[in-house]
Formats: C-alpha cells, sequence, structure tokens
C-alpha cells in the first residue's frame, strides 16, 4: 500500500497528501457528522474517543468472526448507539455535568474495547473492498490514492442527508429547536429530553461506525493506540465547522491531510522529526481552536442550549 | 446532614460500580467475589502488597491534585498525563545536565524543573480556557498527545541512550540523582511528595485568602470580578500550582521508579487521578484516602490476570464504571431527605456548590 511516491517529485507529496487526506478524513467525518447531530440538539459528547475505539474494536471483532465487514459496521454502528445512548441517559440526570460526563465515557469506552479487544490484537479481521478509481493512471502513487475506501462515500453522503434532515424535516427543525433554546421548544410541545436522547443516540451510531474504518482498512489490525485522538480531535471540528454538516466534511479532509503530513514527509525521506510531523493534527487542532474560539460571545452557529443544563 | 451525604453518595456510587462490575465478571463467567477477594489480596492483602499499593498511590496522589486544585477554580482539568511527561522530561534533562551534583541539591533542582515544566504545561491549558473560551478539556488531551511526541522524539533523539536498543531510553541518571526508598521497603520517598503536596493543597484552598479567592472566581466570575478580584490571574496560579504537582509525580516516577525517562512515563497514573480527583469531590485530604484505594486497583491488575485469566485492561473498565457511577451520583446531592423536605431552589444550589 505504501507506494513510494518517486519520480513524481514534489507532486509525490500532493498526492500522496490528497491519497492520505480521502483515507484519513473517513474517520474525522463519521465522528464529526456524529458530534454535529449531538450538539444541535443541545447536548455535547466529549467521549467520542471512547465511542470511535469501541467501534473500531467491535468492527474488527465481528468481520473477523463473521468474515463479514460490513456485519462488522453496522455491528459497530449498533454499539455506538448503546453508549449514546447511555450518555444520553447520563447527562439528562439532573446535576449531570456533560463535560464530566463525556470524559467518564472516553475511559469507559477505551477500557471496554481494551477489555474485549485483548483477544483480537494479533489475526487480520477481513476488510472492506475498495473501489478503485486509479485505473487511468499508470502511476502506482496515484493508482493508491484513488483506491478509496467506500466508507468515504456513505459519510459524504451521511452529510448531505443530515443538511437535509436539518434544513428540510420536521424532526431536524425540532432537533434544532432543542439545541437553540430548551424553554422555548418545550412551550412548542416538543419533547426535548426525547429528540436530544434520539441524536445523541444516532450520534454515538455515527461516530462508532467511522471506527470501522480504523481497523478495516488496511492494515487491517486492531491495537489500542489505534485512534490515537482522532475522536476528540473530531469534536474540536465541529466548532471549526460552526455546526454545519457540509463543512465538517471539508473540516474532516482538511484534518486527514494534516494526518497524512507526517507519513508523506517520511515516504520522501524526511525522518528528522518524524514523531513532531506525526503530531502536526494536535498542534492543527489546537490552533484552529484558539483562532475560532473566544470567551465573549457565542460562535457563528452555535446551538443556543449548547452548555446550558 | 450535609456532612452525611457527603460521605454517603460517593460511597454509594462507589458499592453501586463494584457491583455492577460484578454483575459485568459474572456475565464473562468468572466468579466476582473471587475477582473482589483478589484484587483486596493484590492491592491491601499483605505488607508486600500494601507497598506495591503505596507506589503507585504516590503518582495518583500529585496526578489528582492537577485536577483538584483547578476545579476550585472552576476549570476541568485532564490534561494530568501530559503535564506527568513533561514534569518527568523536565527532570531528565535537569538532572543529566547536572551530572556532578551533590544528591540533595540535584533532586531539589530536578523538581522545580518538573514543577516549572508541568505547571507552565497547565497553566496554558488554563488560560487558553479563560483567556480565549478554548476548552481545557480539549486542549489537554491534544497537549497529551502533543506530550507523548515529545518524549518520543526526545528519548529517540537528542537524549536517546545508544545502549536502549530495543525500547528507546534516555540516559539513565547518575546514582545520586535517583530518589530512595523508605528503609526495608520498596516504597520511595515520592510518598512525602504526594502526601505533602495534598495537605499543603488542602491548606492553601481551605485556610487563606488565595484559596477562598480561587473559590469564588471559580463559583462566579462576574460575581469575582465585581469584588475586585483578578479572576485570570487566580485562574492561572491554580493551573500553574495543579500542573506542578502532576510535574512532580513525573520527576518521581523517573528519578524513583525507573531512573531515566521512557515509555513508563505515559502510564495511565494522569488518567487515573482524574478519576482519583472526581471520587474525592476535588478534596485534597480526600485524594489521600482514595489514592490509596485506588492504587490497590491498579497494583491488582497482574493478579486479575493470572488467577482469572482477565485482560490487564479489566481495570481499566473498572475505573470506566466508577467514573459513569461517581457522576450519576452528583443527581443524588439533596435527594435523600434525612431530616427535612427541601424545595427544589435549594437543591438546585446544593448542586452548583458541589
Amino acid at each position: 500500500m505504501q507506494t513510494q511516491p518517486e519520480g513524481l517529485g514534489a507532486w509525490g507529496i500532493a498526492v500522496a497528501l490528497a491519497g492520505g487526506a480521502m483515507r484519513g478524513s473517513i474517520p474525522y467525518m463519521f465522528v464529526s457528522l456524529g458530534e454535529c447531530l449531538t450538539e444541535k440538539s443541545g447536548k455535547i459528547n466529549l467521549g467520542m474517543e471512547g465511542v470511535l475505539l469501541m467501534g473500531a474494536m467491535t468492527a474488527f471483532a465481528v468481520s473477523d468472526i463473521t468474515g463479514s465487514p460490513w456485519l462488522g459496521v453496522m455491528a459497530a454502528a449498533a454499539v455506538g448507539m448503546l453508549l449514546g445512548a447511555l450518555h444520553a441517559w447520563l447527562t439528562q440526570q439532573p446535576a449531570v455535568n456533560d463535560v464530566a460526563a463525556g470524559i467518564a465515557m472516553i475511559v469507559f469506552g477505551s477500557g471496554l474495547a481494551f477489555f474485549f479487544g485483548k483477544r483480537f490484537v494479533a489475526p487480520m479481521a477481513p476488510q472492506l473492498p475498495l473501489l478503485d478509481f486509479g485505473g487511468w493512471s499508470r502511476v502506482p502513487a496515484i493508482q493508491s490514492a484513488l483506491r478509496i475506501s467506500p466508507l468515504f462515500f456513505v459519510g459524504i453522503a451521511a452529510a448531505f442527508l443530515l443538511h437535509w434532515i436539518f434544513t428540510r424535516t420536521s424532526w431536524g427543525l425540532k432537533v434544532r429547536a432543542a439545541g437553540d433554546d430548551t424553554q422555548a421548544a418545550r412551550a412548542l410541545g416538543i419533547n426535548v429530553n426525547a429528540v436530544r436522547f434520539i441524536a445523541i443516540t444516532i450520534g454515538g451510531g455515527l461516530a462508532a461506525a467511522g471506527g470501522a474504518h480504523l481497523t478495516l482498512y488496511f492494515p487491517g489490525i486492531w491495537s489500542e493506540g489505534i485512534s490515537g485522538g482522532q475522536g476528540l480531535m473530531a469534536v474540536a471540528l465541529v466548532i471549526f465547522a460552526k455546526w454545519s454538516p457540509r463543512r465538517c466534511l471539508a473540516a474532516a479532509l482538511l484534518f486527514g491531510g494534516a494526518q497524512a503530513l507526517g507519513p508523506s514527509l517520511q515516504s520522501l525521506g524526511v525522518n528528522g522529526y518524524y514523531h513532531l510531523f506525526n503530531a502536526s493534527p494536535y498542534l492543527l487542532t489546537l490552533g484552529v481552536m484558539i483562532a475560532t474560539c473566544t470567551p465573549h460571545r457565542r460562535l457563528a452557529g452555535m446551538p443556543g442550549a449548547l452548555g446550558k443544563k | 446532614m450535609k456532612k452525611a451525604e457527603a460521605v454517603l453518595v460517593p460511597l454509594g456510587a462507589m458499592v453501586a460500580g463494584l457491583l455492577v462490575f460484578g454483575l459485568f465478571c459474572a456475565a464473562l463467567g468468572v466468579n466476582p467475589f473471587l475477582v473482589y477477594a483478589s484484587i483486596y489480596k493484590a492491592g491491601f492483602g499483605s505488607w508486600y502488597s500494601w507497598q506495591n499499593t503505596l507506589v503507585r498511590a504516590s503518582p495518583l496522589l500529585l496526578g489528582a491534585l492537577c485536577t483538584a486544585i483547578p476545579a476550585r477554580a472552576g476549570i476541568i482539568v485532564i490534561g494530568n498525563e501530559g503535564a506527568i511527561i513533561v514534569g518527568g522530561l523536565g527532570a531528565i534533562w535537569a538532572g543529566l545536565a547536572t551530572p556532578s551534583l551533590p544528591p540533595f541539591l540535584a533532586l531539589t533542582v530536578m523538581t522545580f524543573a518538573a514543577m516549572l515544566c508541568g505547571g507552565l504545561w497547565i497553566a496554558a491549558e488554563v488560560a487558553l480556557q479563560h483567556y480565549r473560551g478554548v476548552s481545557a478539556v480539549i486542549s489537554g488531551l491534544l497537549l497529551n498527545y502533543l506530550a507523548i511526541a515529545l518524549m518520543n522524539q526526545l528519548i529517540e533523539g537528542p537524549l536517546r541512550d545508544p545502549s536502549s536498543f530495543n525500547s528507546p531510553a534516555s540516559y539513565p541518571l547518575a546514582p545520586s540523582h535517583r530518589l530512595g526508598s523508605f528503609a526495608g521497603t520498596h516504597v520511595h520517598h515520592g510518598l512525602i511528595f504526594g502526601v505533602a503536596a495534598c495537605l499543603l493543597a488542602w491548606f492553601l484552598i481551605d485556610r487563606t485568602t488565595f484559596g477562598f479567592a480561587m473559590k469564588i472566581g471559580g463559583g462566579n466570575v462576574r460575581a469575582a470580578q465585581l469584588a475586585g478580584l483578578p479572576v485570570g490571574r487566580l485562574v492561572v496560579i491554580a493551573g500553574l500550582l495543579g500542573g506542578a504537582c502532576a510535574g512532580i509525580a513525573g520527576m518521581v516516577e523517573v528519578a524513583a521508579v525507573h531512573g531515566r525517562a521512557n515509555e513508563s512515563l505515559n502510564a495511565g497514573y494522569g488518567y487515573s487521578g482524574i478519576l482519583v480527583a472526581f471520587l474525592s469531590r476535588q478534596n485534597p485530604l480526600v485524594i489521600v484516602l482514595v489514592s490509596l484505594l485506588t492504587g490497590g486497583l491498579l497494583a491488582s491488575g497482574g493478579m486479575l490476570q493470572r488467577a482469572h485469566d482477565l485482560p490487564d485492561a479489566t481495570i481499566a473498565v473498572l475505573q470506566g464504571i466508577l467514573f459513569l457511577f461517581i457522576l450519576l451520583s452528583d443527581t443524588f446531592y439533596g435527594r435523600f431527605n434525612f431530616t427535612r423536605t427541601k424545595t427544589p431552589e435549594a437543591r438546585a444550589a446544593h448542586a452548583n456548590a458541589a
């Protein structure tokens, strides 16, 4: 898979980065869409890192046992919905802090994933089939960059579907109403708790489905460090994307590209600061957060009830 | 009644968490009572296991303060792991740079270097939240990953001992730069740092005007500002102090346990420390007790593996369950009517104060 982009010169980096962005963006895409749906309903789920890990482990285990990677993706989504429902229930209890509950979900989700994942560390599970768009080119680097996981297109479809739900359906309107002003939504007769419960549950399912990409794509192994904070960065990415599903797509591609920077440079023989280059997504996220956040006013697009009890 | 509640609710949460963990074990076909017995035996059953527990309690005490002190100023800090790592890196750097210093001076220099690194690390997260509105939870986790990258870069680069071939590590500290143990035990002196830091933190928070001002700032920023308190400075100092504690935890791991900096710096004491802080309801004196309990839990991981064939992540599952229950317990404050009925307003006020 790691074809050397030699012979393409500087273009080699660009091709490797573009391919890497499409590959690496998938978990960011799914988690940020799940978080977008969650936050639109007025609650925050900081525990997506735990959900993503559980999704990755479940997808791997089910694909390994049944031999069907798509069953793995569905099982991951189901487990993610369970975790989402747990978070939704917990955060709707009086006096329970959303942020602290998110930390607990990270600890709980990753603990469970490590526990059940122990017996799956060694083997390789059946992987998702890739779609080949690079047949026209004879350059191996371009061919490999255009071998795209079907989840990439599922993610894009999910983003547009979510946009359509928010803008064109009555349930989407209810979610946005619940997220913008709890009291006003209640006055309209909306069952805010039920709407939030469903939104957070589906959000968890989406995020966990993204975890399937981590384990059912090359090299197709499960390890405890596999998510490397992507679930968390995707949460930050929603702020950057101003709570818009379509902007989440673009931001996910940017983050996927940043993640590909370290390996691409390494494939060109730049080895000096390997670990620090690999840390570039974290730095990018932090920089983006510092640039977008402000303590003084509500951010544009931010659901009004977010962070309020 | 408030006092009874403050003891009973977290205790109830812990018992409930242990019960659910027992159900989890039973569902996997392992007798939960035997698991409890193993945890007790491995953590507290003999003087030898007590020593193992105490060794793990030291970094927990210091790591928990990293969350507990800023929590009093109203900010949830979870960058403990990163602060422990940079503290350890600061200590090893200072220790390797001063090979000829006499023991006491060397450890002092290393401690201050660790405090500075850990303190600035957390102060940055806290300042970002206070002045820029960047969630300290998100920046904390991001900086944890950055700290790990920094550590790997250093122990595979400038600090690398060429003889550490398979698992990269820094050059070892000189014997004079090592932190010793209590006579006749393998419990190192890091415990003194931990207990002293908890006592100092308690004194600072509960017995000084600074601590009082910090609590006001954490309760209501606007009210504190109207009262003329420099909230920003108070919050940043709280972060600096908390981070300094975590930094010392890193120094202790380097100077007492490993003698060098390696991947073991990233052993999860920071994350367990967050759990300890929440279980203790951010009270430094309670942290001493809860660190012992949690240290015992961490010490029992190996035993569960040997005796019940449970993976070492079992303890991580237990920590996750306990965490969920302690958060859920927040909702029970003021709900039990020990003596009198409370109005919803009083209940809400209580929940906010907690």
